[in-house]
């Protein structure tokens, strides 16, 4: 029998590392009201770009700890060339039409960049695993565990008090509540809200790319890293309430602690654990667990 | 009239008939070459299985289709492309589900008109084409998939497949660890859960039941495929540590579980043995660590074994490449040598004509031909599926060559890990082997 410690410590790491990247997908979401479809890309993106930007610090024989600014500023990069550039020279155009046109488009978004990243990085994999040994091992109880791991949980924490004291806590974040409540009135009260559109989609274009980045050393970087984590953050998402914050780091908790319950108890329900959570949510909150009932305007 | 004018005459004509005789000649040559035989090939170009399958594999199709045509291949592959005819390859991506593999599959025997398919990597991909191919009467070649079920629980008359499936993996990991003697009275399990990994779970599980009677199956972990992170697997093969831990994982799944599991001791902890894990090694290098032993779905790569044909085919991939063939180039080429010898072979029936699709199934069946990794026999499934030899090894880092070496490499025959023909796998072992012959 696995202890609750063993199935707590292998929740929230799993946690962690679906909340920063569900944290993206439900900040475009509540901003733009777009279901980013190629928000896993990103992530692949920022996966490729840490993984060629610690390849070179390793090259360049400078210190392993370097790596983890190149991981970081490798999301950065990814977010501040191609959010702007997808925003600005693609989204912006659908704006206003049916929210289903705007999931094909990003469809065909995921299905482009997927053959743009093979394009750019091959088919070949990369590994950087050095930053994944770093924050050495810690032992509790029978287990060994990887103290980037534990980083990693740090870092969710610190990604998701910043966004949500950015956007209640600052004069930006609340202009950005505003655009979300009704970027008409906002926009009819000076709010630039095409500026605002862009920088919530760059800051939920980071934050998969930050996901992607400091995931790389864990496993090996190739085609079709997008897949997987996509899925799996939208049960998230759909169980927070889309646009909530605190619903994915809720939601993040719930899927985390019931996939390691399953695997460690009943391993043969592991995928069906998280889609039977998502369903019992529904039955009882339709709109998720966080997301408020808003009035339909006519 | 002289003589001597009546000769030129008729040297005259002689050589004007002759000359026409040569065009006539050289235009039907020309037709003949002009002719070519269209194969479509079908693997993952894109997502997960790419990296490690698909793309080696057609990497694989390329070198030796170009060799094929050029004429440059050792006997008995040595006839210009198919009999003489030009191979034309169409490239089809398994990515995207049986689904779209089916109607990929149409489309290529409808719209393409391919005179023959090779394909599908995806124990569910082979499952959903092959009653389609024999719905439409069309010869198909399945060369990589491992799930023992289509010729067992399917009858064909188009579909064969040229490489053993996934029993032959699992009773050679077993029979490794007896001769091993490897102690097991308890064993862990990660696979995933689909038919591959289902499939190779229970292969291993009732072929360890019967060569060691007292092991005890603890963990049973089925992780969906492409999960990525095995964290909490980890932690649960950890927290019941088992003599042995079997896994078929493949692919990116097999480094990440690899990349994640090391660092956490799990190596040091159980003897890992992984079914089909060849193809990481290159790619791992140093990561990989040292004593797993693993197979690779036969007598692939590091394992393969030494032969004039093994060398032509590894210096020509690995000139191309810059890196040496694993697995999924291995079974493509042992496919298209297959194809290769069985077109030549109706085609020698048929006149010298290129040969239908019920032609092309008779010649396959129950062929036998000499591959790199050595003999392969159509003798399962009323000559449709194939049976080879396999090798099981364990790994070595070698700091002075940079690469992973296999050692303690042991080759077990066809009929040694297969089961006859007259018996389905489950029987088979369950049954405790009857007619093997091991040496």
């Amino acid at each position: 029998m696995p202890s609750v410690l063993t199935i707590l410590i292998d929740g929230l790491t799993y946690a962690s590392w679906l909340f920063i990247v569900a944290l993206g997908l439900t900040l475009v979401f509540g901003v733009l009201k777009i279901l980013n479809m190629a928000h896993g890309s990103f992530y692949a993106l920022g996966a490729y770009a840490a993984a060629s930007f610690v390849g070179w610090i390793a090259s360049m024989k400078m210190a392993p700890a370097f790596s983890l600014v190149a991981m970081l500023f490798a999301a950065v990069a990814v977010a501040a060339i191609l959010a702007p550039l997808t925003e600005r020279g693609l989204l912006r155009f659908f704006y206003g039409r049916d929210e289903v046109l705007l999931v094909l488009v990003t469809y065909a978004m995921f299905l482009i960049m997927e053959d743009v990243t093979k394009l750019i990085w091959g088919a070949n994999p990369y590994y950087v695993s050095e930053p994944y040994s770093l924050f050495g091992s810690v032992d509790i109880g029978h287990q060994t565990y990887v103290g980037y791991d534990f980083a990693l949980l740090a870092l969710a924490i610190v990604t998701g008090l910043a966004v949500w004291w950015g956007l209640n806590r600052t004069r930006h974040g609340k202009i950005v509540l505003a655009v979300i409540h009704s970027a008409e009135v906002a926009s009819s009260m000076g709010v630039n809200v095409s500026r605002v559109y862009m920088l919530a989609f760059s800051v939920g274009i980071f934050l998969a790319a930050i996901g992607g980045a400091f995931t790389a050393p864990m496993i090996s970087v190739q085609p079709g890293v997008s897949v997987g984590v996509i899925i799996v953050s939208f049960a998230v998402v759909i169980i927070g309430g889309l646009g909530s914050i605190e619903g994915a780091a809720i939601g993040a908790l719930i899927v985390g602690l019931a996939r390691s319950l399953a695997v460690h108890i009943a391993p043969v329900a592991e995928l069906f654990s998280i889609y039977i959570v998502m369903a019992l949510v529904l039955m009882f909150r339709p709109e998720g667990l966080f997301q408020r009932i808003q009035a339909r305007k006519i | 009239m002289s003589k001597q004018t009546l000769t030129l005459r008729f040297l005259r004509r002689a050589l004007a008939l002759s000359a026409v005789g040569a065009a006539a000649a050289l235009g039907a040559g020309g037709a003949a070459a002009q002719e070519t035989f269209k194969v479509g090939i079908v693997s993952f170009l894109s997502g997960q299985a790419a990296e490690s399958f698909g793309i080696p594999a057609v990497n694989g199709a390329k070198v030796v289709i170009a060799a094929f045509n050029a004429g440059t291949a050792p006997a008995p592959y040595n006839k210009v492309g198919f009999g003489g005819m030009k191979i034309e390859p169409v490239y089809v991506d398994e990515n995207g589900g049986a689904t779209k593999q089916v109607q990929e599959l149409r489309n290529l025997y409808d719209r393409e008109k391919v005179d023959a398919v090779v394909g599908y990597v995806g124990s569910g991909d082979c499952l959903a084409v092959a009653p389609v191919a024999e719905e439409l009467k069309k010869f198909l070649i399945l060369y990589d998939c491992g799930t023992p079920r289509i010729f067992e629980d399917g009858k064909y008359n188009y579909v064969f497949r040229t490489a053993s499936h996934a029993t032959m993996d699992n009773v050679a990991l077993a029979r490794y660890l007896k001769a091993r003697n490897v102690k097991i009275e308890s064993f862990n399990l990660i696979n995933q859960d689909y038919a591959w990994g289902q499939d190779s779970r229970k292969d291993f599980i009732w072929s360890l039941e019967k060569i060691y009677p007292g092991a005890k199956p603890g963990e049973d972990l089925l992780p969906k495929f492409g999960a990525g992170q095995y964290g909490t697997e980890i932690s649960a093969l950890m927290a019941k540590p088992a003599d042995v831990t079997h896994s078929s994982l493949w692919g990116g799944d097999l480094q990440a579980f690899i990349l994640q599991s090391a660092p956490r001791g799990l190596f040091k902890r159980t003897q890992m043995v992984f079914s089909a894990a060849d193809h990481v090694l290159p790619g791992l290098g140093e990561k990989m660590p040292d004593g797993v032993i693993l197979g690779a779905r036969g007598a692939y790569g590091l394992m393969s074994p030494k032969s004039a044909l093994n060398d032509w085919w590894w210096n020509l991939y690995e000139k191309e490449y810059k890196v040496y063939p694993v697995q999924a180039p291995y079974r493509m080429v042992q496919s298209l040598m297959g194809l290769k010898l069985a077109v030549e072979k109706a085609m020698a029936a048929n006149g010298g004509k290129k040969p239908t699709h019920e032609q092309l199934a008779a010649a396959l069946t129950g062929l036998e031909w000499d591959s790199p990794a050595g003999r392969i026999r159509m003798a399962l499934g009323d000559g449709h599926q194939a049976v080879q030899d396999t090798a099981i090894g364990k790994t070595r880092y070698d700091a002075a060559k940079k690469m992973v070496m296999i050692d303690d490499i042991q080759r077990f025959p066809a009929d040694c890990v297969n089961p006859p023909a007259n018996m389905k796998s489950e029987e088979w072992i369950k049954a405790g082997f009857p007619g093997a012959k091991c040496p």
